[in-house]
């Protein structure tokens, strides 16, 4: 089996500064999934779906669209691979030239990739991509992008996505910068693009309470390593690894029985200055021992679908597979019962 | 919470306020909001963005600026109005007794200009006559209350991280050992670890300090995790105010409710529903209640009359005429995707 998407033992430096450090990590090709990478600022994820997007390559390793190495596509199957892998990104103000009406922004890729043979049938293929996305065409269409709100840009920029058939999409804090009320809409559309027109989406956030919600797996990254992968269900509900187990606890929930407690957490910046070749977690771990500092912990499997990169875990069985995704569950195919 | 009920109030809002002058006339970004804070009381204050929350923050300051305006009300802070003060005395109160943790802490602080630098900037316009010794002191008091290292005085701001950053936004506004606190949305751009660290640590410093806090924020989960009190603003009005559990366990506006539930858990999955709609222009607010576009539950009195606050629960008020006819909030129709629609 081909994967969609494989990252290879994928590491990026910058210098001497190690940005992601070996992720191999292969998303299915058949099966339509939702993985999360999740991770703080600094933690790598920005660069794993840069390299994913082929936007830079790896320093070491490779990545691989459907079985071909990214950095050495022939223009044709680069055309192709720009074509498939789709991005959507943070900033829904930036991406927009403010001269330009929106209508601007979906149709140059009409045009660029020749979707349409006439100006009716390319109007129809945009209307079709706004309504999935939630937007009124004739509300839409012919605005300037300072006339939409943020949530409707960012909505605009998935539409774009969309009018591509795209087979992935990577979409690196798509929210984040979205009031609270809209982002659940947002992530609920991009679910139905995934069941609907089975897209494979990677969703790169911060925010582990809507990556449980959409996503079938995770990869919790640290300083550019793997610490934790799995289903979301096990890896946000039951986290393993401390540096998950410290993610999990901070979520703010508007839950008061799940308060965050007095206890403090140790200040990373002040904490984190010793570097050492062992897990770089290891400055603020609260189950630190001593051959956490020089060595890397492999991949353990404590329990089905889930590994985690932690020698609290010694003692089970380390992954035979170097893949994340060999962790993963499969992806949820069922639509979710609509809430009471 | 009972020492609370009994203290005299330090900080009184009375019809507040704040217009900006448009072509199309005045946006009511702040529009008749009263409350009132007891010493170590946790106000939060929550809304959309285009709510009018930063507006109020800055209103409390009496910060506001140009096209803004503050068009009436009283904010009494220990019984006297900052919005009457001389420009003199205003200059003694803020810091000292009022200070700003702004948004965006990075773009607050002077870049060059050392952290120390700024901080005794800060006391010695209040404390003039302080001796170095005295003020490298305090600087370094100040500092280890919010977490971060002496040596950190010696930095510049773009040595910090967006955390530090923060925290020494945090220092300074403690400087002089304020009253009242109003953090606008301190931790909107950092991680959920290092928004939880200072999250705690302006706990920390206002149970040291006794201060009450305004924290304004978009986001319930941090404000419930923080607050006493939850105040909801929408559309420069605020819709209900009430204590923290009440207002997440039994909401009674519908807004609070579809607030509340566009937050999704880490429990079970389920349908991630936003609020459908988008909040009214300011210039062009709809007749009657603000909300009634977009709630659920409108009928013909939504469209006609302006709700008042009125008492639905104990210390709960809600702007909304389902009360008193109603003892709770009626369930919420099931929303589906039409009514995610955008709105013309």
């Amino acid at each position: 089996m081909t994967a969609l998407i494989e990252m290879r033992g994928v590491t990026k430096t910058y210098g001497a500064f190690t940005a992601l450090n070996d992720v191999t990590l292969s998303l299915s090709d058949t099966s339509p999934s939702m993985t999360a990478v999740a991770g703080e600022s600094g933690s790598g994820k920005t660069t794993l779906a840069r390299m994913m997007l082929g936007f830079i390559n790896p320093s070491h390793g490779q990545v691989l669209y459907q079985g071909k190495d990214v950095a050495r596509m022939t223009g044709a199957e680069q055309r192709q691979f720009r074509r498939e892998v789709q991005p959507v990104f943070q900033d829904p103000f930036d991406v927009f030239n403010p001269f330009y009406r929106i209508d601007h922004v979906l149709e140059t890729p009409v045009k660029r990739y020749k979707l349409a043979d006439t100006q009716q049938q390319a109007r129809a293929m945009i209307e079709d991509a706004l309504k999935r996305v939630g937007l009124r065409p004739q509300d839409t269409l012919g605005r300037f992008p300072h006339e939409l709100s943020g949530g409707q840009r960012q909505r605009i920029m998935v539409a774009r996505a969309v009018l591509l058939r795209p087979k992935l999409i990577v979409a690196d804090e798509p929210v984040s910068m979205v009031d609270a009320s809209l982002r659940a809409t947002i992530l609920d559309e991009l679910k139905t693009l995934n069941r609907e027109l089975g897209i494979s989406i990677v969703y790169i956030t911060h925010d582990l309470t809507t990556a449980f919600q959409i996503c079938d797996n995770i990869l919790i990254l640290y300083r550019g390593n793997v610490s934790e992968a799995g289903a979301v269900e096990r890896v946000i509900g039951a986290p393993k690894h401390p540096y998950s187990q410290l993610l999990v606890s901070s979520i703010p929930l508007p839950d008061l029985s799940k308060a965050w407690g007095g206890e403090e957490i140790p200040v990373s910046e002040a904490s984190a200055a010793r570097a050492n070749p062992g897990c770089k977690f290891a400055p603020r771990c609260p189950h630190v021992m001593e051959m956490c500092w020089d060595n890397l912990p492999p991949k353990y499997v404590p329990d089905s679908q889930r590994l985690a990169t932690c020698f609290l875990y010694r003692d089970a069985p380390v992954s035979a597979s170097d893949d994340v995704a060999s962790a993963f569950r499969p992806p949820d195919r069922k639509t979710v019962a609509v809430a009471p | 919470m009972s020492a609370l009920q009994d203290a005299k109030p330090i900080l009184v809002v009375k019809d507040l306020n704040v217009h900006y002058d448009t072509g199309k006339g005045p946006a009511k970004a702040v529009n008749d909001v009263s409350f009132s804070l007891k010493p170590g009381e946790r106000l939060g204050l929550i809304g959309e963005s285009g709510s009018g929350k930063t507006t109020m923050a800055t209103a409390l300051m009496r910060l506001t600026r140009a096209p803004g305006r503050i068009a009436g009300g009283s904010v009494e802070l220990d019984g006297r109005d900052i919005l009457k003060m001389s420009t003199k005395e205003l200059r003694e109160t803020r810091l000292r007794d009022i200070a700003l943790i702004p948004q965006g802490a990075m773009s607050s602080l002077n870049p060059v200009m050392r952290l120390e630098e700024q901080m005794i900037d800060a006391i010695l316009a209040h404390r003039p006559g302080l001796k170095r010794a005295e003020l490298d002191a305090r600087v370094q008091e100040l500092l280890k209350n919010v977490g971060l290292a002496p040596e950190v005085a010696r930095r510049y701001p773009h040595e910090l991280s967006g955390g530090m950053k923060q925290r020494a936004a945090m220092a300074i506004a403690t400087s002089l050992s304020p009253k009242v606190i109003v953090a606008d949305e301190p931790t909107s751009a950092l991680d959920v670890v290092v928004q939880r660290q200072v999250m705690q640590t302006l706990g920390r410093l206002q149970d040291g300090l006794g201060a009450a806090v305004v924290l304004i924020g978009h986001d319930m989960g941090l404000i419930a995790q923080f607050a006493d009190t939850v105040g909801v603003m929408y559309a420069g009005k605020l819709v209900e105010i009430g204590p923290v559990r009440q207002m997440i366990e039994s909401p009674k506006h519908p807004y609070t409710r579809l607030l509340v539930d566009s937050l999704p858990g880490i429990e079970v999955k389920r349908e991630l529903t936003g609020i459908p709609g988008l909040p009214p222009p300011l210039v062009d607010l709809p007749p009657g209640c603000s909300f009634n576009p977009r709630c659920p539950l409108a009928f013909e009195r939504c469209r006609r009359e302006t709700p008042l606050l009125q008492q639905v629960g104990p210390g709960q008020s809600a702007a909304c005429h389902l009360y008193p006819e109603h003892a709770a909030l009626p369930p919420l129709p099931p929303m589906t995707r039409a009514h995610q629609e955008l709105r013309p």
